[in-house]
């Protein structure tokens, strides 16, 4: 069986005391080294699940486990040392002066020594394309790049989880497709986790499970294909599937069979193609 | 104009200067402030005049440039000088301007002083104009460690002034957007009564202070996620290390001091 990485058991939340209960008894697991995406409608808790995770909040009911390790008050740092989070607002997570201190500050947090550091700084900048803007201040960047630079001080602090909270909404399409290549071709020459949270079920596709919430409960657990057949339903909790999808989906009801649900345009071809031929 | 604002008056070059540790600058700065009360002669004020010319030349920018950035202060320096003329009553009378005598004593005086606050100005600028406000926030974090003995929290102001120095473009910035806003809106910030006008500033500031806190809430969070948890067991990227220049500019310096006070009378 493969090892734990992160699990929910039973966990619910609430903001404030006679606030409405934003997570209601969720429990899911995550193993190391599968990548898993979170989607879900506005509000409907993703964010909460995030922090939960590398404790800034605490579950009221339940238990969040990390690596094997409950996360409580005293384990937080040891937790936060092996998580590494890129926020949903890459402005206000930008802590250094410039490009080249920002990504520095997790690994000085980390008391990493100073050569290591350059290193480190050196490979995830150019991971992400912004080698070139080393010294830039943050107001001299576009969204898009703050995002990547928090997603470069992410990759350089090695952790063992990635969670990537809207991290890539900012960036335009190829952009995004070229950094979560990137965040993917780490993940697997690592071997670590990688959550992805998002609303856009485009980016669900590279992802070995996707939980889907809705109103703050987990509504479906499945592989992103089973997400794409479900689309009437998706569609009732405000979640619309990628065209390609739709299209299969159109496709099946007017009995031109599609052997299994495309996740790309590519996929997609192949079915129609194998179709054809075979007509 | 954000931009100016934050790298300050720092004018980039790879001078002497320039490139000397933030600390030395500032040490150096620092005791020529005290030294400069000793001066008490014409001739121990040219040394310090000619001392403080040399190390603005030695910066590579434009003397223009520097004077220009004292303006501010010129009005203060003459100032000075006005005050002293009036109030210092010592020797011969020279002339009387609308019956207020006027003094030898003050005139030398008035020169003295004005003279002396004019180079503590200029020297100072020099700092600023040849290091980043964070460098010199690493400078005074490094100077002021030994505080840490007494429990002041060291790390923790030059944090603090690192993180306004990266937040005040954005706020910046953001000022103009909500003032942009809120002029589409008809709020007029620029003609009208001055009670209007202050008035005005109200549909500025509280947006401006709501997303300010919003961003402290966050950025907090952002930090903790990424392992901060105060100064203890940090290392840091940015260094400071003391170089044979400064070590040079130290030697230097020692002497001008010497000869300042052989210049004494
Ligand atoms: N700091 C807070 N205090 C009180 N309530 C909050 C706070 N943050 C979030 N909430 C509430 O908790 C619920 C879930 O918020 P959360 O941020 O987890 O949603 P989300 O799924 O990430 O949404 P989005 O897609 O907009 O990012 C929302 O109803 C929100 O109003
Ligand atoms: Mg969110």
């Amino acid at each position: 069986m493969k090892k734990e990485c992160i699990e929910f058991r039973n966990v619910s939340f609430r903001y404030s005391e006679e606030g409405p209960w934003v997570l209601k008894n969720v429990s899911f697991r995550i193993p190391a080294d599968e990548g898993v995406a979170i989607i879900g409608h506005n509000g409907s808790g993703k964010s909460t699940i995030a922090k939960l995770i590398n404790g800034l909040l605490f579950a009221d009911e339940g238990e969040v486990v990390v690596l094997g390790t409950p996360v409580t008050e005293e384990t937080i740092w040891e937790v936060r040392k092996k998580v590494g989070m890129v926020f949903q607002n890459p402005d206000n997570q930008f802590v250094g002066t410039t490009v080249r201190d920002d990504v520095a500050f997790g690994l000085e947090n980390r008391g990493v020594d100073r050569s290591q550091m350059i290193t480190a700084i050196d490979n995830s900048l150019r991971a992400v394309g912004m080698i070139d803007y080393m010294l830039h201040e943050p107001h001299r960047l576009s969204g898009g790049q703050k995002q990547r630079v928090a997603i470069a001080s992410v990759l350089a602090i090695s952790p063992q989880i990635i969670i990537l909270d809207e991290a890539t909404a900012m960036l335009d399409p190829k952009g995004r497709k070229e950094i979560m290549h990137t965040v993917n071709e780490v993940k697997d020459q690592q071997g670590l986790s990688l959550l992805t949270i998002t609303h856009d079920l485009n980016e669900i596709t590279q992802a070995d499970r996707v939980i889907v919430m809705s109103k703050g409960e987990v509504w479906l657990e499945a592989t992103p294909r089973e997400v794409f057949a479900r689309e009437k339903e998706l569609q009732e909790i405000g979640l619309d599937i990628p065209f390609v999808a739709k299209l299969a989906n159109e496709l099946g009801k007017v009995d031109v069979p599609i052997s299994q649900q495309p996740l790309n345009h590519e996929e997609l071809l192949e079915e129609l193609w194998t179709y054809h031929s075979n007509k | 104009m954000s931009n100016s604002l934050i790298i300050g008056q720092y004018v980039p070059s790879d001078s002497f200067i320039h490139r000397l540790d933030p600390r030395t600058k500032i040490t150096m700065i620092f005791l020529f402030v005290i030294f400069v009360f000793f001066a008490n002669s014409a001739a121990s004020y040219a040394w310090l005049t000619a001392f403080a010319v040399g190390i603005a030349l030695a910066t590579k920018i434009k003397i223009p440039f520097i004077l220009r950035g004292l303006t501010p202060v010129w009005f203060l320096i003459i100032f000075t000088f006005i005050l002293h003329l009036i109030v210092t009553k010592d020797g011969d009378i020279l002339f009387q301007i609308f019956s207020f005598p006027v003094y030898s004593g003050g005139v030398i005086q008035g020169i003295a002083i004005s003279f002396r606050f004019f180079l503590l100005i200029l020297v100072t600028s020099l700092l600023t104009l040849t290091t980043t406000p964070i460098e010199i926030t690493d400078a005074i974090e490094s100077l002021l460690d030994p505080l840490k003995k007494i429990r002041f929290p060291v790390h923790e102001l030059a944090l603090m002034m690192s993180i306004s120095l990266r937040f005040i473009p954005t706020l910046m910035q953001e000022t103009e957007k909500i003032s942009k806003a809120q002029a589409s809106r008809g709020v007029d910030f620029k003609t009208g009564p001055v009670k209007d006008r202050i008035q005005a500033i109200v549909p500025l500031l509280v947006p401006l202070f709501v997303s300010a806190f919003k961003r402290a809430e966050d950025l907090a969070m952002a930090m903790e996620a990424r392992g901060y948890q105060g100064g203890e067991g940090r290392t840091k990227l940015r260094e400071l290390k003391i170089e044979k220049r400064d070590i040079f500019s130290f030697i230097i310096f020692g002497l001008v001091i010497i000869v300042l006070f052989l210049l004494r009378v």
